[in-house]
């Protein structure tokens, strides 16, 4: 990553992706593509294999079969990965614990030797007060709420200025004012940085507040993909059961 | 297991490799010299001056009775710089050290910090496992250093204050210093260093390859340890075969 950096935000090809852990098959051929700049949503209930595609998106995992490709190129190639500034947001924050926050913000540049300490300090500063974190840098992960944890998180990724950046579950175990500051954070960081974003959530008001396109997967395969509303529109019964179930009260006797 | 020692052969290499970046890693390796100094060293002492005490016990009256306790100095100084020090010292930092590190690395990669760290080009082996290679690699020794003379200092005082054996603390130190060379503390060393690679790199690999959680954690430290102490038992026979035939 010490090569000059891409301003420009990349595009992300899915071709036909497999995958089997186990004996079980979590992928079955999953197709998409996200152009430059876009936020693309997947949605779909827990086990369906979203964090299973994600971390194959970023080169954490590698497929039995199909590709990913970012500008065209595969991400398998570890050139690929130094090429293009890619961020991950982790559904657990995946925060250093042995680290501050400060320290977790900042590793990105020191390890890569991008910047001078007090520079390293200075941008650290600035991002945690661009997420509502100022002044915290000193703090253990550990002292900070779910909440605090994940903007720390994301702050993490701000600092990368990444060309593609993903989020896996970012409102889950989060309260509704929260989810709302979580999402409304992914927006911003869009805006800023114009990266790519490829979100995973079965979270549905974020799903259809942050997402261009939204694909539905379901059991390992793609239901149904297009803009919030054609999703919302789509009378499969499965989307529609997922997009309207709701928990009934109790009938009164 | 074949697999397992693959992947051990692997790290080793990939650490090799990442020795150039060493000094970058330089705050780390101090901060895990400084732990695993401050959690070893009384211990060592302890344990040294028992298992100095405990062989001029057993061997003591023995040597009194055939009347050749005059060698007992020498006996227990060579005992522990070529064998006691270092692979008690060995087994010691495996159960204390080995069995952290392996608790440590096991946690990040069961909570998504390797993954974090990997997610911003971060290569592992070069941010976790060569730090602390190199710290344990140099700490060992050290900590064999220390324990030597304090083994020495345990087996005088039960030579003297037993009434049984009865060897002053002259004879003994004298018989002592008549047979024990600097080659002797250098075998202890070497050893050591050895068995120092041995607990780090099997530590490491075990807390990289850790899944399922904290009981996948604990299932780590439970193997990392015993490999370990398995792993220094069997390299100390080969080691001691090799250094007496490199002495010949």
């Amino acid at each position: 990553m010490t090569s000059p950096l891409h301003s420009k935000s990349v595009r992300v090809e899915v071709r036909d992706l497999r995958k089997k852990m186990g004996a079980l098959e979590v992928l079955k051929g999953i197709s998409f593509q996200v152009g430059p700049g876009e936020r693309f949503v997947i949605m779909g209930p827990s086990g369906s294999g979203k964090s299973v595609l994600l971390k194959h998106i970023i080169g954490l995992l590698t497929p039995d079969s199909g590709e990913i490709l970012i500008n065209g190129e595969p991400i398998q190639n570890p050139d690929v990965r130094d090429k293009y500034r890619m961020a991950m947001v982790f559904q657990s924050g995946a925060l250093l614990t042995s680290l501050t926050v400060g320290e977790n913000v900042g590793l990105y540049l020191a390890e890569h030797a991008l910047h001078a300490p007090a520079e390293i300090d200075a941008i650290v500063a600035r991002v945690l007060e661009t997420v509502g974190l100022k002044g915290l840098q000193n703090r253990s992960p550990a002292e900070l709420s779910g909440g605090m944890q994940k903007r720390v998180a994301i702050a993490r990724a701000l600092v990368v200025e990444p060309q593609l950046v993903l989020f896996d579950e970012p409102t889950s175990e989060l309260d509704p004012l929260m989810a709302v500051t979580i999402g409304e954070e992914i927006l911003k960081l869009n805006e800023r940085t114009g990266a790519t974003s490829i979100i995973v959530t079965h979270d549905r008001d974020l799903a259809f507040a942050t997402g261009h396109h939204i694909a539905m997967i379901h059991e390992g395969r793609i239901l149904f993909m297009g803009t919030p509303r054609e999703v919302q529109e789509n009378p499969d019964p499965i989307i529609q059961k997922f997009i309207t179930a709701e928990l009934a009260p109790p009938k009164s006797h | 297991m074949f697999h397992n020692i693959g992947e051990i052969l692997i790290l080793s290499w990939r650490t090799l490799l990442a020795l150039p970046q060493a000094w970058r890693q330089r705050q780390k390796v101090f901060d895990q010299l400084a732990y695993i100094g401050l959690a070893s060293l009384s211990m060592v002492c302890i344990l040294s001056l028992f298992i100095g005490g405990v062989l001029a016990l057993q061997t003591g009256p023995v040597l009194v009775e055939r009347g050749i306790s005059s060698v007992l100095g020498g006996m227990i100084g060579l005992s522990m710089c070529k064998e006691l020090a270092p692979v008690m010292m060995a087994i010691l930092v495996a159960g204390r050290i080995g069995s952290a590190m392996s608790a440590e690395i096991g946690s990040m990669q069961v909570y998504e910090e390797i993954d974090a760290l990997r997610t911003m080009n971060i290569d592992p082996v070069r941010y976790l496992v060569l730090p602390r290679m190199i710290a344990i690699a140099l700490s060992l020794p050290v900590l064999v250093l220390f324990s030597i003379p304090v083994g020495w200092f345990g087996g005088a005082l039960v030579c003297q204050f037993n009434q049984k054996i009865a060897v002053n603390f002259d004879s003994y130190f004298q018989n002592l210093r008549d047979v024990v060379q600097t080659g002797d503390v250098l075998n202890g060393l070497f050893k050591s260093f050895i068995f120092a690679l041995a607990i780090g790199i099997i530590s490491c690999h075990q807390g990289l390859i850790t899944r399922g959680g904290p009981r996948g954690v604990g299932r780590s430290v439970t193997k990392a340890v015993v490999n370990s102490i398995v792993l220094i038992l069997i390299l100390d026979y080969f080691l001691t075969r090799f250094l007496l035939y490199v002495q010949k």
